[in-house]
């Protein structure tokens, strides 16, 4: 009789201590659970990003609680809030200062299309000047939404290519 | 009387120039360009009007003569009351007015402003550069013949300009100011729209 196996998880008795994966599964893994954004607060927005990171929302659950006000430790870049021509020399300039990988979340209408600011001192949104990864509607957002944002950018970073990438680079 | 009558009588006995102003609130003079830092002073030390509350420019559009004003509120910390000065500018092309930063320091900025959006330059202000605007910026906003969209320009740093491959762009206006449409929908419901639908970013306006 042949009992049936029951180890559905990886159990270092049978197997010692070796995992078997793929490399851009770990990479990608370790990568979208700790990610540490710069928090861009320009306008209103900051204000709910701030609610985000505080005990009711909670940014930690998904392991983005670390704001990191200086590029080099940042991973993600949140534009919440309006950039101004005069203030986007200063995104770009902060966000060339990250170290790659980088992602950007714009979060609000603002920061995605300029919004309301039909104006000639506001950019029309922050990807003409950075590549955006999510976009985040509202105005401002909900924190709700900018959680689903970071849900949504870990989605996308364990789908990357990373190996490859690293590899090539 | 109030002291800010008060004040203002003795100005227009002082000086032939200083004229009444039209207004609904505060006693307003208009007051010849040459004569501005003169009447302020008496303002500020004779009459106790001690705080300069804001300077603001008014373009009065292409043509009009004078084409620029430039509007001074000054305000009484003893007594609570303003005084409204009107000063008009001689150039309408190069309009320029003195600068009052040697009475009130706070007039620094205000005159920047004044300076960013109307392009009215003030002369003694110990350091006239765009405040709001980046250095550089070719036009000035607040001027009646400035579109609210803006003029295509260059962005304030050349090397992001160089990397991004962009530019200050012209707004996208599509239809003009959204609002919400008045008439007999429930305004709770309405989402703001343009004035205009006809046209769009992607539908060009019909020409006239």
């Amino acid at each position: 009789m042949v009992a049936s196996n029951t180890e559905l998880a990886y159990n270092s008795k049978i197997e010692g201590d070796v995992i078997v994966s793929r490399a851009d599964a770990v990479i990608n893994w370790i990568r979208s659970s700790s990610m540490w954004p710069m928090p861009m607060g320009l306008a209103c927005c900051a204000i709910e990003l701030m609610g985000v990171a505080a005990s009711r929302f909670d940014i930690a659950r998904f392991g983005a609680e670390v704001m990191r006000f200086s590029p080099k430790q940042a991973d993600v870049m949140i534009v919440a809030g309006t950039v101004t021509y005069k203030m986007s020399s200063a995104v770009r300039r902060i966000y060339d200062q990250m170290l790659a990988p980088k992602w950007v979340i714009a979060m609000g209408a603002c920061a995605s299309t300029g919004g309301m600011y039909r104006s000639y001192a506001v950019l029309q949104g922050v990807d003409r000047i950075l590549p955006v990864d999510v976009y985040v509607s509202g105005c401002p957002p909900r924190p709700e939404a900018l959680l689903d944002a970071l849900i949504k950018l870990q989605e996308k970073v364990k789908r990357e290519p990373s190996a490859s990438k690293l590899l090539s680079a | 009387m109030p002291a800010a009558l008060d004040a203002v009588a003795a100005i227009k006995a002082r000086w032939a120039g200083v004229t009444d102003r039209a207004s609904l609130d505060h006693p307003a003079v208009n007051v010849p360009a040459s004569e501005l830092l003169d009447v302020l002073r008496s303002l500020k030390e004779e009459h106790g009007f001690d705080m300069l509350v804001d300077v603001a420019g008014v373009d009065w559009a292409a043509g009009a003569r004078p084409r620029f004003t430039v509007v001074y509120h000054v305000f009484s910390t003893a007594r609570h009351e303003y005084v409204r000065i009107a000063a008009d500018c001689a150039d309408d092309a190069a309009p320029e007015m003195p600068s009052a930063v040697g009475l009130w320091p706070g007039a620094n900025w205000h005159e920047r402003e004044v300076f960013d959006m109307f392009g009215i330059r003030f002369a003694g202000h110990p350091d006239l550069r765009r405040i709001l605007m980046w250095d550089g910026y070719l036009h000035y906003p607040l001027r009646k013949d400035f579109p609210l969209a803006g003029i295509e320009t260059e962005l304030p740093d050349a090397e992001v300009a160089a990397v991004t491959k962009t530019g200050a762009i012209a707004a996208p206006m599509a239809g003009g100011p959204f609002v919400a449409a008045h008439g007999g929908i429930n305004m709770g419901d309405a989402e703001p729209r343009a004035k205009d639908e006809s046209w769009s970013e992607r539908r060009p306006k019909p020409g006239p």
